[in-house]
């Protein structure tokens, strides 16, 4: 267990729960072009950017969990998708390691359609009669779309939350390897 | 990159982490009792929070809401503006068939048999909603304590939104009726044709009425009612619907006149706009 371990699990620990109460009270019940924001999905994809698969597997399904019980609806549906997100974003760090500027908003973007998909999906694996309508495709649409830009600046706020306690921040290991590169001749 | 140790670590806390989603939804499924009451325990606790966190952020939600609002407005106005027309006109012709035929009496009876003041209406905010698209579920800040019990009618202004479901002390949850689950006994206004009204799933502004009567006429434009009964309900006993409560207009009428006719309808209430619900606490009478 490393220095930042029990500081990092503490502000995952409020960060998740502030942002499923704030999502469920407020978020949840303001219509933009006829659908809704989710940042929930948002949140676990870039936890996962920035801290790695296992984390973000984690709190995926910790905030699966808990968004479940707090609307009394089926258990384990949440968890399972989030978990995915959480886990595929955090690979995608650890494979690719992107550093472009508009990363969050697509890792963002793409967990809110994996997760609205998916939804959809397993509500009709599990029996509910969910016919595929324009409208419920125009509203995948315009929720992946919101999301997408409100990736950004919830990025901004959730590393400017965990940068205290990051193990390895990615800003700090980039300027690194850049100033290795300028100096090859300093390991001799 | 990383040793195998490392790999091996997060293979086994993902296949925990998949495997205990599973067990989670099978538990669900199944009707454990465990999973429940852990569900319970932690609604009881968080309930509270986002009853405060509701409240306080209450002015972000309008000033967002505002902007959405007044997006969404100018495309209702036009519809509205068609309503109105319509309006005016059966208004017109209601008045002069209700003088001629000297009802008056008959429809104030009607109207204090449906009047929600004797049904006892508790007023509650909605402190929760679910993120998914479906629309299937609402969190309020009124529970027991107030008088509500499982399967009470929900309503707005507008009409008929649901019924409670999960009933805590200072809380409960509502089943909307756009949700698969939620079914309610209606009838057509005008002609009285009965059938049941359940969500069409996947679109939150659809309904579908099965009427009892297979090729009953249901004209498009036609309003829909609450019949007063519940599918539940055994005969005789009063229904926590009470009648003449408005649900939709119809839309459209799939193969109509025939055996499988299917008859889709506009609820009046937006399930995706909700800020305040009456529940119905008292049964009602019976039908008039």
């Amino acid at each position: 267990m490393g220095p930042t371990t029990g500081p990092l699990t503490a502000r995952l620990a409020i960060m998740g729960v502030v942002v499923c109460i704030t999502q469920i009270a407020a978020v949840s019940q303001i219509t933009l072009f006829g659908a809704h924001a989710d940042v929930v999905p948002i949140v676990v994809a870039l936890c996962g950017l920035l801290l790695g698969s296992l984390p973000g597997a984690v709190i995926g399904f910790a905030c699966g969990f808990f968004v479940d019980c707090a609307l009394i609806q089926t258990m384990g549906l949440s968890s399972l998708l989030y978990l995915s997100i959480g886990y595929g974003a955090g690979r995608l760090r650890e494979l690719r390691d992107p550093q472009a500027a508009v990363v969050p908003a697509v890792v963002g973007g793409a967990a809110t359609a994996i997760v609205t998909v998916g939804y959809s999906l397993m509500q009709f694996m599990l029996g509910t009669p969910v016919a595929v309508t324009g409208l419920l495709i125009g509203q995948i649409i315009v929720t992946i779309l919101v999301n997408t830009l409100l990736s950004l600046p919830v990025y901004a706020g959730v590393r400017r939350w965990l940068v205290p306690v990051l193990p390895d921040d990615p800003r700090r290991r980039r300027r690194r390897a850049q100033t290795t590169r300028l100096s090859p001749l300093s390991r001799a | 990159m990383y040793d195998p140790k490392t790999i091996r670590r997060r293979r086994a806390v993902l296949a925990l982490l998949v495997v205990s989603s599973v067990v989670l939804l099978t538990a669900s499924f199944g009707g454990n009792g465990g999973v429940g009451s852990v569900q319970r325990g932690v609604f009881e606790i968080v309930s509270p929070i986002q009853d405060v966190a509701s409240r306080s952020l209450k002015p972000f939600r309008d000033l967002f809401g505002w902007f959405g609002d007044t997006w969404e407005a100018k495309g209702e106005n036009e519809d509205l503006e068609k309503d109105r027309d319509g309006l005016r006109a059966r208004n017109i012709k209601l008045q002069s068939d209700l003088r001629k035929a000297g009802v008056d009496a008959q429809l104030t009876k009607v109207v204090n048999d449906a009047a929600l003041q004797n049904l006892g209406p508790v007023e509650a905010r909605v402190i929760g909603a679910g993120g998914t698209l479906l629309f299937e579920k609402i969190t309020i800040n009124k529970g027991s304590g107030d008088g509500l019990r499982k399967g009470q009618a929900v309503v707005t202004a507008g009409g008929l939104a649901g019924k409670v479901e999960e009933v805590f002390s200072g809380s409960a949850t509502v089943t909307l009726l756009t949700d698969s689950k939620f079914g309610v006994q209606a009838r057509t206004a005008r002609t009285g044709t009965v059938g049941t009204i359940t969500a069409s799933g996947g679109n939150p502004e659809d309904l579908v009425m099965e009427t009892t009567e297979p090729k009953a006429s249901v004209p498009v434009g036609s309003t829909i009612v609450t019949r007063g009964t519940s599918p539940d309900a055994r005969p005789g006993q009063p229904s926590l619907y009470p009648p003449d409560i408005g649900i939709g207009r119809v839309s459209r009428v799939d193969d109509a006149g025939t055996d499988t006719q299917r008859v889709h309808l506009k609820p009046f209430v937006n399930v995706r706009d909700l800020e305040k619900v009456i529940i119905l606490t008292r049964e009602a009478g019976p039908l008039p």
